[in-house]
């Protein structure tokens, strides 16, 4: 066999010849390794989170990708297997070490099964585990690395959830919408946020925006050129917006990076924010002169 | 045909159906600002809601139209430009308040007859 | 990783393909619509400039994918007269100084990196990137996405290698 995709190890000639062999040894004996595999996890209190019917299904599973995985000297497939996997199991609350815990035993009960098997051939013992340790521990470390690299995107994604729920888009009225950020304010939430905006005044067909950073303490140059960005963009959407709750550090930056305030309708507070939006509402022959005068 | 323009009481309507080449967009100003002229209508609105790209020079013509018709007497409203490329436009260098702007259509002639009641009333 | 596109730019016309792919590739490439629009508004400008300024040129949109981000790197490259002045061609408000201007500031406003190597007599060759961070979430998007391209063809699990 030849381990020719992705970066597989590649065993000495000599064992690479064993493979198959090996690989039919385990696929022959799969059923009583299964099961010994299934009793050392109950013993060792591992996915107590999931019923028996379900250890044993992923435990044919992975068995099989195993397998596969040394057949094939690849483990993308096993890396599918076990992202997937992941994805399912990390909701019903099992953890890294049991992940880890279970594949570390059936690379043990395979290893062991083979030193019995080939207990009378010690030669060809060692070069059968030659073959197969490496393997193994490449599988046991795919498998490790999935796993977490899913929790990690899991919290990502979690994280970002948690970033939109934190500029909220409010509706306070006809044709107002009201973003009050809050947190930091860096470049890829600038942009985010530009975007929360323009598709608010588009979804709520909002003539007046109120964009309230009271809650923010910094911004930066790039920041702030979103944000001047973010007024232009919207008024060519037709729609004003209003700043409210600059703070003066803030202040103190836009005037140093030399921003046109001019251009920008700023009122100190919200509820200041929200009367001028009102302002420019409720006089709409007005809102039309001053929209031509800015 | 890449630009439909019809005509409703003193105003006219011009919605641009796909990308233009920049000869189609100096037509187009052209076209508008003579007809303007020849019907002394009072506001012209431009549908710009299909175009994926607007980029300087066609915001350029459309202020530049905008300012001209109002020399002669009209009023010119974007409509319709869409969220992207509004975040695109405002990447650019260029002084665009002279170009008035509106979400849609019926915002435009809303917004163009509270003017015409401000000036008082159509002439 | 989807291939490098070629857009040869003669005429007036040609802007609105080179536009339409640039947008097309920066979508497949997981770029968001708005830096797509930014992208094929950038490549707007410097089809612009070749037409009015030599007649004839060409754009090259060539994705490239670094360790941590990805981005699309638009070339446009003429054997045309070169770029008189180069610094005043780069200064903010030189395209509103009335006339076509060269669109280059804003092509520049528009893109992350942005480089002009011009010389007089030989040619311009203008290289403008935008470039997004590849983080966990959009390495996974793409892992994803080759997870159900296999889904798709691959045999069950027990096995069939890829």
């Amino acid at each position: 066999m030849t381990a020719e995709t992705g970066t597989s190890e590649r065993p000495a000639a000599s064992d690479e010849s064993l493979l198959p062999e090996l690989v039919a040894y385990l696929r022959e004996n799969r059923t009583g390794l299964r099961e010994q595999w299934v009793e050392r996890i109950t013993a060792a209190g591992l996915l107590t989170a999931m019923t028996p019917d379900e250890i044993f299904s992923e435990v044919t599973a992975v068995y099989d990708n195993y397998v596969a995985a040394l057949e094939t000297g690849s483990v993308e497939t096993l890396q599918a297997y076990a992202r997937d996997l992941s994805e399912r199991i990390i909701p019903r609350g099992v953890d890294t070490d049991e992940v880890l815990g279970i594949v570390l035993l059936l690379r043990d009960i395979l290893a062991r099964s083979l030193f019995v098997h080939y207990q009378d051939n010690p030669e060809l013992l060692h070069r059968i585990l030659d073959a197969y340790e490496p393997a193994a521990n490449r599988i046991a470390v795919t498998v490790g690395v999935s796993f977490v690299e899913e929790r990690e995107r899991v919290i990502r994604e979690q994280q970002d959830a948690i970033r939109e729920l934190s500029t909220p888009v409010l509706q306070v009225r006809d044709r107002l919408v009201v973003l009050p950020i809050i947190g930091m304010l860096d470049s890829q939430r600038a942009r985010q946020l530009t975007e929360q905006l323009l598709g608010a005044i588009q979804a709520n067909r909002a003539r007046v925006v109120v964009l309230d950073i009271t809650g923010v303490a910094t911004i930066d140059r790039t920041v702030a050129n979103h944000l001047v960005q973010a007024v232009e963009a919207a008024r060519l959407m037709g729609a004003s917006a209003i700043i409210t709750g600059i703070s003066s550090k803030i202040a103190q930056t836009l005037v140093d990076l030399g921003v046109d305030l001019e251009q920008m309708r700023t009122v100190g507070d919200l509820q200041g924010g929200l009367e001028e939006a009102e302002r420019l509402l409720g006089y709409r022959g007005e809102a039309a002169a001053t929209d031509q005068r800015t | 045909m890449s630009v439909a323009i019809l005509r409703q009481g003193d105003a006219l309507i011009a919605a641009i159906q796909s990308d233009l080449t920049d000869a189609q967009v100096l037509a187009l100003r052209d076209d508008l600002s003579e007809r303007v002229g020849r019907h002394r209508l009072h506001a012209v609105i431009v549908d710009v809601s299909a175009l994926d790209v607007i980029d300087s020079f066609v915001a350029r013509s459309l202020r530049s139209m905008a300012i001209t018709t109002r020399l002669r007497g009209a009023e010119t409203l974007v409509v319709g430009i869409q969220p992207d490329v509004a975040i695109a436009m405002a990447h650019f260098d260029l002084n665009l308040k002279p170009l008035r702007t509106a979400k849609d259509l019926d915002e435009a002639l809303v917004l163009l007859g509270e003017r015409l009641e401000e000036d008082g009333g159509a002439g | 990783m989807p291939d490098e596109v070629r857009v040869e730019i003669t005429r007036d016309e040609d802007m609105l393909p080179a536009r339409a792919q640039g947008r097309a590739l920066a979508l497949e490439l997981g770029f968001s619509r708005t830096d797509a629009t930014l992208i094929a508004t950038a490549i707007s400008e410097i089809a612009r400039n070749i037409i009015v300024h030599v007649g004839k040129g060409e754009i090259t949109m060539q994705p490239v994918q670094e360790e941590s981000r990805y981005g699309l790197v638009v070339t446009a490259t003429d054997s045309g007269p070169g770029i008189a002045d180069l610094d005043a061609a780069l200064e903010h408000g030189y395209a509103s100084r009335g006339g076509l201007g060269l669109g280059l500031p804003g092509a520049r406003r528009l893109m992350d990196d942005f480089d002009v190597q011009s010389e007089r007599g030989t040619g311009t060759t203008i290289t403008m990137t935008k470039w997004r961070v590849r983080d966990e979430l959009e390495l996974l998007r793409e892992r994803r996405r080759l997870l159900d391209e296999k889904h798709h063809g691959k045999h069950r699990s027990d096995g069939a290698g890829p």
